[in-house]
């Protein structure tokens, strides 16, 4: 092990003084070496602190499981952390060690667990909550992983992809023959022609398919994209090579036209497959985030774990401790507290009187309250912000990628020069015109933007796969192009530049104050409990604690809680107290603080020579004191969700290019309206789907270092375009000239194809 | 020459069982997991049934 000196949990892997850094952690170890699966924790790479058992998963799984034959029931699971091979393997195991259990497999690339049991479907909540107890998350796996996982098109592009290899490799076999075979007689020839043929069209017709629907979306909206010119070239070469074939000429071009055509579609396979990856972590988040919601029956009787597009407006929900309301609602407790800095960007909760409207996207902070849910989730208010949302994005979808441009001056002119060459040999040098047709072809196969057209995926594939592994994930196509353009940062502050939860400050209190209340607090769900207890992770719970909803705990003669609980004067902020016989009052404070990495993101992006400025919601003195300790000067604070998406389109005015950085519900029309912009993974689902990239692992630093590697690729984009022109035009007067023979035109597209390839892969580095 | 009659017809054949074979491992659901797959080959062991 790497780790040697430095104490790791013998579960999980994270830092700790002791042999296991939490109860949750022992118990799994336990249960573990309980089905004789040790073996794990020797196999396992690199999940350091990620199989840290967490609280049961919420959602109602029997619900979801669906009866086949038999009486077997199949269940699917998205499961996170699993990273390797050994946590495939352990679930695996550990759920076949169920007597009941018929049936488990992990896709370790997809995340999903497919479950098939025999006996009843309330069995699935233990499974589910077997894998809990190991450490992983489980969630069911929604409909948004199904559509990230399930991938019709890159299925069908794959399939493509082994047609046309298939048929490149078998026509080359005749093509070399051919080129090789100077003392072959005609009819050898003409036989070899029409075998190539008999290879070549059905390939093409076949493999070809995706890039001529591609273009011919593109040309019924009026634009000339790059699979046009790919697919112009490929069907003029056949067609030419056809006629050849019908008239036994020198050489067929069946292969070069079908090398193209898996060339292209290798290209298109990687970046799909490096997209695909990236639209499963986030889709995983969001899974993650979603569950059921607690609905109570008629008369308060019998809570119900309902999938919240079900819950009917009228229905009575419970919002638990910690949880966040999902659904627009009226209070109908006599007080609640939330933190609703989601959509309001406040960093301190608010109070909420029965009656009051509750606004989705507020996380409880109080004791459970019951709500009456006013506007089911398909009209509620998070429902039209997504409307709106996609309304931002189809404006979006209008900017053209640099491949595009590029396409756009490059397509006519190598037509009209094909065109003209044609022109030339049939009408003034006097050719008939099938023969006038092959120095023309000739030009359209060498211009035919192969290295054009892979150099700005390949690139792509490179930089998102850099970007990938560092936590940066790229959801958008020309995400990339458009952040390596932006010159404006715009950062919301709660969840984005804070770490949006609280933190314990340093104040009047002692180790064992800490240690005594966090004893207690380990018993709590309530926000500020919990961040005393990561204040204090060692400390073992103590016993007989009681709850008092809303309020506090008591142990004893021992309380910890709010002023109001322990009948000293209420404080503005976040504070607990921690009262016992025969001392003073110790007071936590508790603080919404700077992610660690914010400053270092802040010089970085100026580095980069982008603009910085902070957008909240908060109140101004919590914005300016956070302000300054970022380094940031140009500061705007009680910011609405409108004055947000206002003051991008206003620089967008201006003629920056915004890249907007936020994690709530108001962030989201301003992430929508921006040039380019990211949402952390802790922030809602809102702000991802509204975001190019998305930030895992909780930083800013990866985003300002993806801004310097996005110019890079962007850089080697360029020269890559201008690399495959300069090729172009040394060999296009040969392909004017009529020297051109297949054999040139596939050593042309294979050293140019390669040498751009290799220039992308510099990006990675 | 006589014998391109064979060989074309062979080349053809075995190339079109590769084609085949491809076609079979993408419908059968072995392109789905390749990082699961990579790591299954290791581990030998029988599924045991507690009881």
């Amino acid at each position: 092990m790497s780790h040697i000196g430095r104490p790791l949990c013998a579960h999980c892997g994270a830092p700790s003084t002791t042999r296991f850094c939490c109860t949750g952690c022992e118990g799994a170890h336990a249960l573990v070496q309980g089905l004789g699966l040790d073996a794990f924790y020797r196999r396992r790479e690199g999940a350091e602190g990620q199989l840290k058992p967490l609280d049961p998963p919420r959602a109602d799984f029997a619900s979801l499981a669906s009866a086949g034959k038999g009486g077997a029931q199949t269940l699917e699971l998205m499961v996170a952390g699993l990273t390797c091979g050994a946590c495939i393997w352990l679930v695996e195991q550990a759920l076949a060690a169920e007597p009941d259990v018929l049936h488990a497999r992990a896709n370790l690339s997809t995340r999903r667990l497919t479950v098939t049991w025999k006996g009843e479907a309330a069995r699935g909540n233990e499974l589910a909550a077997l894998i809990a107890r190991l450490g992983f998350r489980v969630a069911p796996f929604s409909p948004a992983c199904l559509r990230a996982s399930e991938d019709a098109e890159g299925r069908e592009l794959t399939r493509a992809l082994g047609i046309a290899s298939f048929g490149a490799m078998n026509v080359m076999l005749v093509s070399v023959a051919v080129w090789a075979g100077s003392d072959m007689g005609p009819d050898t020839r003409h036989l070899m022609h029409w075998l190539a043929a008999l290879i070549g069209l059905p390939t093409i017709a076949y493999a070809g398919m995706p890039l001529f629907r591609s273009a011919w979306r593109g040309l019924r909206a009026g634009r000339v994209n790059m699979d046009c010119a790919v697919s112009l070239g490929i069907l003029a070469t056949t067609l030419m090579s056809l006629s050849e074939t019908i008239r036994n000429g020198d050489f067929t071009w069946f292969d070069s036209a079908t090398a193209l055509l898996a060339l292209m579609l290798a290209g298109r396979v990687l970046d799909r497959a490096a997209r695909r990856r990236a639209r499963q972590s986030a889709a995983e988040l969001l899974a993650l985030q979603e569950g059921a919601v607690t609905v109570l029956g008629e008369a308060h009787h019998g809570p119900l774990a309902v999938p919240l597009e079900r819950v009917a407006v009228g229905a009575c929900i419970l919002v638990a401790s910690g949880e966040r309301l999902r659904l627009d609602a009226v209070l109908e407790e006599d007080a609640a507290l939330l933190d609703i800095s989601a959509t309001t960007g406040e960093s301190l909760p608010r109070s909420f009187i029965r009656g009051e409207a509750l606004v989705a996207g507020g996380v409880n902070m109080g004791a459970p309250f019951v709500a009456r849910v006013t506007a089911a989730a398909a009209d509620g208010s998070l429902a039209a912000m997504g409307r709106m949302l996609e309304q931002a994005e189809q404006a979006r979808g209008r900017f053209t990628s640099l491949a595009d441009r590029a396409a756009r001056i490059y397509v006519p002119v190598a037509h009209v020069v094909a065109l003209c060459t044609f022109l030339g040999w049939w009408l003034l040098a006097g050719l008939p015109w099938q023969a006038a047709l092959v120095p023309a072809v000739a030009t359209l196969i060498i211009t035919c933007p192969c290295g054009l057209a892979i150099a700005v995926p390949a690139v792509q594939v490179v930089a998102s796969g850099a970007l990938f592994r560092r936590g940066v994930l790229l959801s958008s196509p020309t995400g990339l192009e458009r952040l390596a353009s932006a010159d404006h940062v715009v950062l919301d502050k709660t969840g984005t530049l804070t770490e949006g939860r609280p933190r314990l400050l340093p104040g009047g209190w002692t180790e064992a104050d800490l240690r005594l209340a966090a004893s207690l607090a380990a018993a709590s769900r309530h926000p500020l409990a919990r961040a005393l207890a990561r204040a204090c992770p060692d400390v073992s719970p103590a016993a007989g604690v009681v709850e008092v909803p809303g309020a506090g705990l008591v142990a004893g003669e021992t309380r910890l809680g709010s002023a109001a609980f322990l009948g000293l004067p209420e404080d503005a902020g976040m504070s607990l107290y921690l009262a016992r016989p025969g001392a003073a009052p110790a007071a936590f404070r508790f603080e919404d603080s700077l992610r660690a990495d914010a400053a270092a993101a802040i010089q970085a992006f100026r580095r980069a020579g982008l603009g910085v400025e902070l957008l909240s919601g908060d109140a101004p003195d919590v914005v300016a004191r956070i302000a300054a300790e970022a380094g940031i000067t140009l500061f705007t604070a009680r910011a609405t969700p409108e004055a947000k998406a206002a003051r991008i389109v206003a620089l967008t005015a201006q003629g920056r290019r915004v890249l907007m950085v936020g994690d709530g519900i108001n962030d989201a029309a301003a992430l929508a309206a921006a040039h380019v912009s990211a949402a952390p993974a802790e922030g809602t689902d809102l702000a991802q789907a509204a975001s190019d990239f998305v930030l895992m692992g909780g930083g800013l630093l990866p985003l300002a270092e993806a801004v310097e590697r996005a110019r890079r690729a962007q850089g080697a984009a360029r020269q890559n375009i201008a690399f495959a022109l300069t090729y172009n035009l040394i060999a296009v007067p040969v392909a004017v000239a009529g020297f051109a023979t297949p054999l040139i035109a596939a050593l042309v597209m294979a050293t140019s194809s390669l040498a751009v390839i290799g220039n992308a892969l510099r990006v990675g580095r | 020459m006589e014998s391109l009659i064979w060989l074309i017809p062979l080349a053809l054949f075995l190339g079109c069982v590769g084609l085949w074979a491809f076609i079979w491992a993408m419908r059968s659901g072995q392109y789905d997991d390749l990082d699961g797959a990579a790591a299954r080959i290791l581990f030998d062991d029988d599924l045991k049934k507690g009881d």
